[in-house]
């Protein structure tokens, strides 16, 4: 299955970047592997998003949602639940799955921008659960000190336990967009009219999309916790949406690996900027006025396209 | 097979269908021809799903179909193209046709199994039967419009129909590409028993293939019956010469 998707010289740069990653704890200081498992999080979460947006043609406007949903269904099935972790990692992204369905059931009757307002309102809805719930959620201030296992507490046992996480959920996310299921989404998002004429149910299409997405939106929370050791409303508040949606754009939402790309830069950016000025999102801005003057099909489309062959078409790569 | 009866659709007080009536028996090839906004595309409308009717009834094998969701008509046999080209744009030749056969075996749930090695003998079948197997890699927005057009049939055929709707097959079409189009819909009745039901501004290309004709004007039928009894019908004459333009 793997040798009838990948090329032989992409498992051999994909080996050889995992070697480096591996070995980079042993090289590069504490700061930088939190840094890097925090962008395997992100990414993560990018990518699933981009799962609905590039591949699905949804207009997933409040994806955060399902993340900061999966980072506190891991948190209170630790604290409040008492639950084993491996368990409670598990069942936490099963609940962002979950979220994706109901909500789903009430938006994909909609298209569109009406899809993405209502999902915004609903979504919204979650957010001020957990925002105002202080007995359950802790309110505004979140909840910190979550008690997380032994193996993944130290920031190196955190980073590998991110980077394998996050591998295998893009190797399946990847599969799935590269599978029949894959194939009429990206059908669905060209033209959904067609798609209901050839005998496609749309709505149980997007459906499903939904929950896939939700479920990686929540493992990439469940990454978060590892990494963070806190939850808080912000993981679900719409402005994170927006970013997320700006990682994807900005890394090439046509192109897999895109979004995880889009999500790196944002992460540096915000970070080293942040150092030396608050208003770091300027710079963001002035970035996003290149990309889409100069790069509309964002970076790793734009180096796609250059790398390959004439009108190949980069969602095939 | 198909029956339609005291078929109504109107929109905002306009009565684009207005009681219409329309048989179509197996292995049959069936026109429907009349002046631009008779009503033509609203009937395969309502016909495929795409549009609920007012009222009438539409029965396809002696099961009424009307106001059924398009994707659970499509299962039952009957699939169609579309007047405007209407693609899945950023898919290539290949896939767009792949969509449909993948949609017709019920495998769209599979999730990991890689869709390149899946329906791909089928898919290629269906491409080199329309004349399109050289371009099946090609994204499908960089054909010409006349291959657009054949794409359109070659997707309609992914369904593997017994009823095929053709919503102006050949408009914007060389006259090469009408007469290729004209043999491509021959042969599908042909060899694989195919009933045709479609559109067509081109009246000999009508002429020389339909089995029966149906003409529609201000959304009636004003005649449904074979092509020599159509050309000899003195209303359809009035209605056309009335027009502008009279059937050959």
């Amino acid at each position: 299955m793997i040798r009838a998707l990948f090329s032989a010289k992409t498992l051999l740069v994909a080996a050889l970047l995992l070697a480096a990653l591996i070995l980079a704890p042993q090289v590069v200081s504490r700061f930088y592997i939190y840094l890097m498992a925090l962008i395997f999080a992100t990414g993560l979460l990018a990518t699933s998003l981009n799962m609905v947006l590039g591949f699905g043609g949804m207009y997933q406007f409040h994806h955060a949602v399902f993340y900061g949903f999966g980072a506190y269904a891991l948190t209170l099935l630790l604290t409040k639940a008492g639950m084993t972790p491996v368990f409670a990692y598990l069942l936490a992204p099963c609940c962002s799955a979950a979220l994706g369905l109901l909500l789903g059931l009430i938006t994909v009757r909609l298209t569109k921008l009406y899809f993405g307002m209502l999902q915004i309102s609903l979504g919204s809805l979650v957010w001020a659960l957990a925002y105002r719930w202080y007995s359950f959620t802790g309110g505004d201030d979140g909840i910190h000190g979550i008690p997380l296992p032994d193996a993944v507490y130290s920031s190196t046992g955190a980073y590998y336990f991110s980077l394998a996480v996050c591998l295998v959920s893009l190797l399946i996310m990847y599969l799935i967009v590269n599978s029949p299921f894959g194939r009429i989404f990206q059908g669905i998002r060209d033209n959904p009219e067609r798609c209901r004429a050839v005998g496609v149910d749309v709505h149980r299409h997007q459906l499903a999309g939904q929950a896939i997405a939700g479920f990686f939106a929540g493992v990439a929370g469940t990454l978060f916790v590892t990494v963070e050791g806190s939850v808080f409303p912000e993981l679900m508040f719409w402005t994170l949406s927006l970013e997320l949606i700006i990682m994807c754009l900005l890394g090439g939402w046509f192109v897999f690996l895109g979004p995880m790309l889009g999500a790196a830069i944002i992460v540096v950016l915000r970070t080293f900027v942040g150092i030396y000025t608050e208003y770091w999102t300027l710079v963001l801005g002035v970035v996003l006025m290149l990309l889409i003057f100069f790069l509309p099909e964002g970076v790793l489309g734009f180096a796609l396209k250059k790398a390959g062959p004439a009108g190949a078409d980069p969602a095939k790569e | 097979m198909l029956r339609i009866e005291a078929l109504t659709k109107s929109f905002d007080g306009f009565m684009a269908v207005n009681n219409a009536h329309l048989t179509v028996e197996q292995g049959e090839v069936v026109a429907v021809i009349g002046p631009n906004g008779a009503g033509k595309t609203t009937l395969f409308h309502l016909i495929t799903g795409q549009l609920a009717p007012d009222s009438g009834s539409i029965r396809f094998q002696e099961k009424e179909i009307a106001a059924k969701a398009p994707h659970k008509i499509c299962r039952m046999g009957i699939a169609r193209s579309y007047q405007v080209v209407n693609l899945f744009s950023r898919l290539s030749v290949f896939e767009n046709v792949q969509v449909a056969v993948l949609a017709r075996r019920g495998k769209t749930f599979n999730l990991f199994r890689p869709s390149r090695t899946i329906a791909v003998e089928e898919t290629h079948q269906i491409l080199d039967s329309v004349g399109l197997g050289g371009k099946a890699d090609r994204v499908c927005g960089l054909l010409s419009h006349g291959d657009q057009k054949v794409l359109e049939i070659a997707i309609a055929l992914g369904s593997r129909p017994a009823l095929l709707i053709l919503d102006e097959p050949t408009a914007g079409m060389s006259p090469e590409e009408t007469a290729q189009t004209l043999a491509l819909m021959k042969r599908l009745v042909a060899e694989f028993g195919l009933t045709i039901l479609f559109c067509e501004h081109d009246m000999a290309m009508v002429f020389s293939i339909a089995d029966r004709i149906m003409v529609m004007q201000q959304g009636q039928t004003l005649a449904e019956d074979t092509p020599e009894a159509v050309r000899n019908n003195l209303l359809v004459q009035e209605a056309y010469l009335g027009g502008g333009a009279a059937p050959c």
